[in-house]
C-alpha cells in the first residue's frame, strides 16, 4: 500500500494575479503576475527552481502547446518545465507534476504553474473547439453550460424536486458566492446580487440563467513547493502542507453505461474517498475547515456538496438555503467567491482555489478570513459530467 | 409478374400556412393572400437524404426485411450530393448489405415513377427499394413557395406480387418544359400554368393513359384508383378524357403538405393503397418531360397489410412553424447572423467517418460478449465497471431502439440554425447510453423520463466546404401526445 503524499510536501509560496478581463495583458504578463507575488512570498531566487509545471488548457488560444511560453517568460536557468493539461483540472495537475517531483526526491523546489488568457476570442463565453475527430461526428455541438445545466434536470428529477424549487437553491449558491467576493480584491466579479436577480435572467441553458454561470476570466496562479525540511531550514515555523492530493478519470461508464443517472458525478465521490484516506479524515462536514470547489455553474456546486459526501442525497438544497455553505456557515464554500466570481481562467483555477485556503490557513485573508481554520479542500471537475477529470486536494497546517 | 411489397412514407413534421406566407409576402404576390391550407417543410435538419431514409425506415420497420434488400434507388432532385453516392447513405443508414447495388436516379419530377417502373420490370433475386424525396426551394413571393411541399415515400417491390402487382406499364418521353432549374440553380423557372395545363397534363396524360389501357385491354372504367398529384380540376379533366370514373381519383393533399417534388406520386400512391381493396386496379401516372403510367391490381395481402405509418398519421403529426423568416432561414433563403460561434470549423475527418461508419451512419453500438452489457459506441474494452473485459463485441443496431430521456438542456448559447439547441443523454430500452442531439423539440418539451425515437438527421453543415454530415437524434415518439 502507498504511503500516499501526506505531510511529504509544503507550499513555500504562492502568487495569483488579478482575475478578470484583462485587456491589457497576455498570458505573459499573468505568469509575470502571479510569479512575482509567489518568489516574493517564498523568499526565493527564481534561480533555486529545479523544475516547473506548465498547466494550460485552451494552448490555442493563447501560449501555444509546449511548455516553452514559462520558461522563455519567466527565464528559467535551463531546467525541466512540462506543460501539463487535464481539462479544468489542468491547475491542479500542475501542482500534482510539482508536489510528487519534490515527494520523490527529484528535486527540492519546483514551480507550478496555472495560466488562461480566455478574452481574446472574440465573444462571449468559452472558445469554441473540436471535441474529437470521432466524436464531433455524433455528440452534440454542446457548450459547458449546456453540458452541466443537464445535473439539472436529472437531479430534479431524481429527487422530485419542483424546477422552481431547486432553481431557487441554485441562486442562493450564486448569491453566496457574490457576497464573498466583496471582500476578495483580486476577484473578476465584485458585485452583490439578489435571488430575484439571479431567477429573472437571461435563460443560458435551461435551467442556467447567467448568473447560474461563473466568469470567463484570464488569470494566472501559481506555487512554489518544497519539503518540510527544506521550507524549516529556510526559517518557516509553520507551513501549508498537501495531505492529499486524488485525481479520477472517467472511464466512459457515464458516457456510455445506462447505469449512471446524471444527477452525480462518480468520480468526484471516487476521488473525495481517496483524498479523504490519504489525509486520515474520516468525516469530512467536521474536519474540513472550507473548501473550494469547481462551482462552474450553480447546479455543479450543489451536486457537489453531495459528492464530496457534505450533505446527504437528495438534502443540498436545503442545506445551501439554511446558509450551511455561507461564508458563516458550518462549512463555508467559495469564500472568495469561487469560479463563479474569482472567475475562471481554466488552466488557474485548480491553483486559485489552493491560494485561497493557503491564505486562509496562514491568516492572510483579510476581510474573509475565518475563523482558525485547519484544514482546507480543494475540488476540480474537469469536463463535463458524463465525461470527467474530478480532482480532490486537501491541505492542512504543519507546524515545522 | 412482380409487385409492391410494402411502402413507408415521410412528411416532415414542420407545417407552414399559405396564410403565414400571404401575409408576409402578399405585397409582392396579392394572390397568395387567398391561398389555403399548409404545406410540409423540413426542418433545418432535414433534406431529401434524411427524408429518404425515414420513408425507408418505414416501408422496411423490421431489421429482417432489409436483409431482403439487394437493390437501392434514390429518386430525387434535389439531392445534397451531386457526386457522393446519395443512395449508399441510405443504405448505410438502414443497414443494408453492403453487395447491394445502391444508385440515384434524377433529373425529372418523374425520377420516381421512373425508378418504380425499372425496379418492377428487373425484379429479380431480393428485393429493390425505391426511395424518394424532394425538398424544393422557392423564391419568397413565388407560386411554388406557396404550393410545393417538403416529403418522400419508399416502396419496397419484388417478384412477388406482394400486395399490389404491376399489371402493365406504358412511357411517354416529351420534351415538353413546363419548368426547368438548371444544374447549379436553387430555384425553378416555371411557363405559364394554362399552356403547362393544356398543352401538358391534359393532352400528354390523356394519350399515355389511353395507350397503357388500350395495350393492357383494360376498361378505363374498372379503374378504381387514379394517382394523380395534379390540381383537381386538372385531374377532373384528364380522367374524363381517358374515360375514367371521377370517383377514382384520390386527394392530392395539397391542401395538408403540398406537392412534395419526386416523391409525391408515390405518397399518392400510398394513400391510395391503404384505401384499397383487394383486386383493385390502382393507375399511377408521373408527370415530368413525358409521363410514367403504372398500373397495378391489388391482391388479397391487401386487406391485411399494416403500413406501419399510415400517410394519415404522417399527415396528424405535424407542428406549425409560425415565423416566415426561420423558414426562410431553414430553406438558406435568408442569411440569419448566427454569431461568431457558427464559425467553428465543421470540417469532417473523412478517414474517421469512414473507419467508424457503422457507428455513424448505421447507429451500431456494441454488446459486450462476455457480459452483455450493450454500449455505444461499440468499444473494443467492455464499459461496464463490473467487467471491462477486452474483446470483440457483437454489433447491435440501435437505431430502431427506443430510449429514455435521463438528462437533457436547451442550450441558448450553442450555435443551432433553429435555438435552443436540445440535447441530452438518452438510456436505450436494450442498453447503453448515448449523449445525443434532439430533434424536433421545442423549448419546453422534453422531459426527464420520456421515451425516444431516433431519426436520422443532418448533424452538422460545414459552411467552409459545404459538406453535410450526418448522424442519428433522439425525437418525441408521438407529437400528438406534446404541445405545440
Amino acid at each position: 500500500m502507498a504511503s500516499g503524499i501526506r505531510d511529504k510536501v509544503v507550499i513555500l509560496g504562492m502568487g495569483c494575479a488579478r482575475f478578470g478581463e484583462r485587456w491589457d495583458c497576455g498570458a505573459d504578463d499573468l505568469m509575470l503576475e502571479a510569479f512575482e507575488e509567489a518568489t516574493r512570498d517564498a523568499g526565493i531566487e527564481r534561480d533555486q527552481l529545479e523544475a516547473a509545471w506548465l498547466g494550460v488548457f485552451y494552448d490555442e488560444q493563447s501560449v501555444s502547446k509546449s511548455a516553452l511560453s514559462l520558461s522563455m517568460t519567466l527565464r528559467l536557468p535551463q531546467i525541466p518545465v512540462s506543460r501539463v493539461e487535464n481539462l479544468c483540472a489542468t491547475g491542479t495537475e500542475a501542482l500534482r507534476g510539482a508536489a510528487y517531483a519534490v515527494a520523490s526526491g527529484a528535486c527540492d523546489v519546483a514551480l507550478a504553474m496555472g495560466v488562461e488568457k480566455l478574452k481574446d476570442t472574440g465573444f462571449g463565453g468559452l472558445p469554441e473547439r473540436t471535441k474529437g475527430t470521432f466524436e464531433d461526428l455524433w455528440q452534440p455541438g454542446f457548450t459547458p453550460p449546456g453540458a452541466f445545466a443537464q445535473l439539472g434536470a436529472a437531479y430534479a428529477a431524481k429527487h422530485n424536486i419542483p424546477i422552481d424549487e431547486l432553481r431557487r437553491a441554485m441562486a442562493h449558491v450564486s448569491v453566496k458566492s457574490h457576497a464573498n467576493a466583496l471582500h476578495a480584491p483580486k476577484a473578476h466579479l465584485r458585485k452583490a446580487i439578489t435571488t430575484e436577480q439571479v431567477l429573472s435572467a437571461p435563460m443560458i441553458a435551461w435551467p442556467l440563467g447567467v448568473f447560474d454561470c461563473c466568469g470567463v476570466s484570464d488569470g494566472a496562479a501559481c506555487a512554489i513547493v518544497t519539503t518540510p525540511e527544506i521550507a524549516k531550514s529556510l526559517g518557516r515555523r509553520d507551513a501549508v502542507a498537501i495531505k492529499a492530493l486524488q485525481l479520477v478519470a472517467s472511464n466512459g461508464y457515464e458516457l456510455s453505461h445506462a447505469d449512471w443517472d446524471g444527477a452525480h458525478t462518480p468520480t468526484t465521490r471516487r476521488a473525495a474517498a481517496r483524498a479523504y484516506s490519504e489525509a486520515g479524515v474520516k468525516d469530512p462536514s467536521r474536519e474540513v475547515s472550507m473548501m473550494e470547489v469547481h462551482d462552474c455553474f450553480s447546479i455543479t456546486e450543489l451536486v457537489l456538496m453531495e459528492d464530496l459526501g457534505f450533505s446527504a442525497e437528495g438534502h443540498a438544497p436545503t442545506d445551501i438555503l439554511d446558509g450551511r455553505y455561507d461564508r458563516d456557515g458550518r462549512n463555508p464554500c467559495q469564500t472568495d467567491g469561487g469560479l463563479k466570481c474569482f472567475g475562471h481562467p481554466v488552466g488557474a483555477s485548480g491553483l486559485r482555489m489552493v491560494y485561497e485556503v493557503y491564505n486562509q490557513l496562514l491568516g492572510r485573508a483579510g476581510e474573509r478570513q475565518l475563523p482558525s481554520p485547519s484544514l482546507g479542500l480543494t475540488h476540480n471537475l474537469g469536463g463535463i459530467p458524463n465525461r470527467n477529470i474530478a480532482s480532490v486536494s486537501l491541505f492542512g497546517l504543519k507546524t515545522l | 409478374m412482380s409487385g409492391i411489397q410494402s411502402w413507408g412514407v415521410c412528411i416532415p413534421r414542420l407545417r407552414i400556412s399559405r396564410k403565414t406566407i400571404g401575409a408576409a409576402m402578399g405585397w409582392l404576390n396579392p394572390s397568395l393572400k387567398s391561398a389555403r391550407g399548409e404545406r410540409s417543410i423540413c426542418n433545418w435538419d432535414e433534406d431529401s437524404l434524411t427524408m429518404a431514409v425515414e420513408a425507408s425506415r418505414s416501408a422496411l420497420p423490421d431489421l429482417s426485411s432489409r436483409e431482403q434488400v439487394r437493390t437501392v434507388m434514390l429518386a430525387s432532385t434535389t439531392l445534397p450530393f451531386a457526386d457522393r453516392s446519395n443512395s449508399t447513405v441510405l443504405a448505410s443508414a438502414l443497414g443494408l448489405a453492403d453487395s447491394a447495388l445502391t444508385f440515384d436516379v434524377t433529373g425529372s419530377q418523374r425520377s420516381a415513377t421512373a425508378a418504380l417502373a425499372q425496379a418492377l420490370g428487373s425484379s429479380g433475386v431480393g428485393h429493390t427499394l425505391v426511395a424518394a424525396a424532394d425538398r424544393r426551394l422557392a423564391r419568397p413571393g413565388s407560386d411554388q413557395e406557396s404550393s410545393f411541399g417538403h416529403g418522400g415515400a419508399a416502396i419496397v417491390v419484388g417478384s412477388d406480387p406482394g400486395v399490389a402487382e404491376l399489371v402493365a406499364h406504358h412511357h411517354r418521353a416529351a420534351d415538353f418544359v413546363d419548368h426547368h432549374r438548371l444544374t447549379d440553380s436553387s430555384f425553378d423557372y416555371s411557363l405559364e400554368e394554362r399552356w403547362v395545363r393544356e398543352a401538358g397534363w391534359q393532352t400528354l396524360v390523356p394519350e399515355t393513359l389511353q395507350a397503357l389501357l388500350t395495350d393492357a385491354q383494360i376498361a378505363a372504367n374498372d379503374i378504381a384508383h387514379l394517382v394523380i398529384e395534379a390540381p383537381p380540376a386538372v385531374s377532373r379533366k384528364i380522367a374524363s378524357l381517358a374515360g375514367i370514373r371521377e370517383n377514382a381519383l384520390i386527394d392530392n393533399l395539397a391542401a395538408q403538405c403540398g406537392q412534395t417534388g419526386v416523391g409525391h406520386p408515390l405518397i399518392l400512391l400510398a394513400s391510395a393503397l391503404e384505401n384499397a381493396k383487394a383486386g383493385e386496379l390502382v393507375l399511377l401516372v408521373g408527370f415530368g418531360q413525358g409521363v410514367d403510367a403504372l398500373l397495378f391490381c391489388t391482391t388479397s395481402k391487401i386487406s391485411s397489410y399494416k403500413p406501419s405509418r399510415r400517410v394519415a398519421e404522417a399527415l396528424a403529426e405535424r407542428r406549425e412553424e409560425t415565423e416566415y423568416t426561420r423558414f426562410l432561414s431553414h430553406c438558406g433563403v435568408l442569411p440569419v447572423e448566427f454569431g461568431m460561434r457558427a464559425e467553428r470549423d465543421s470540417r469532417t475527418a473523412q478517414t474517421v467517418a469512414w473507419r467508424r461508419h457503422n457507428d455513424v451512419y448505421a447507429f451500431m453500438g456494441g454488446r459486450c460478449t462476455h457480459c452483455g452489457t450493450v454500449q455505444f459506441p461499440r468499444a473494443r474494452v467492455c464499459v461496464a465497471p463490473t467487467c471491462r473485459k477486452p474483446g470483440d463485441q457483437q454489433p447491435i443496431p440501435l437505431a430502431e431502439q427506443t430510449a429514455r430521456i435521463k438528462t437533457f438542456t436547451e442550450d441558448w448559447l450553442a450555435f443551432s440554425p433553429r435555438p435552443p439547441l436540445v440535447y441530452g443523454n438518452v438510456a436505450f430500452a436494450a442498453g447503453g447510453n448515448a449523449f445525443v442531439e434532439f430533434a424536433d423539440y421545442s423549448p419546453g418539451e422534453a422531459k426527464v423520463g420520456d421515451d425516444v425515437r431516433f431519426v436520422f438527421r443532418l448533424k452538422d453543415v460545414d459552411r467552409t466546404r459545404g459538406f453535410r454530415r450526418y448522424f442519428w437524434k433522439a425525437a418525441p415518439m408521438n407529437s400528438a401526445a406534446v404541445g405545440s
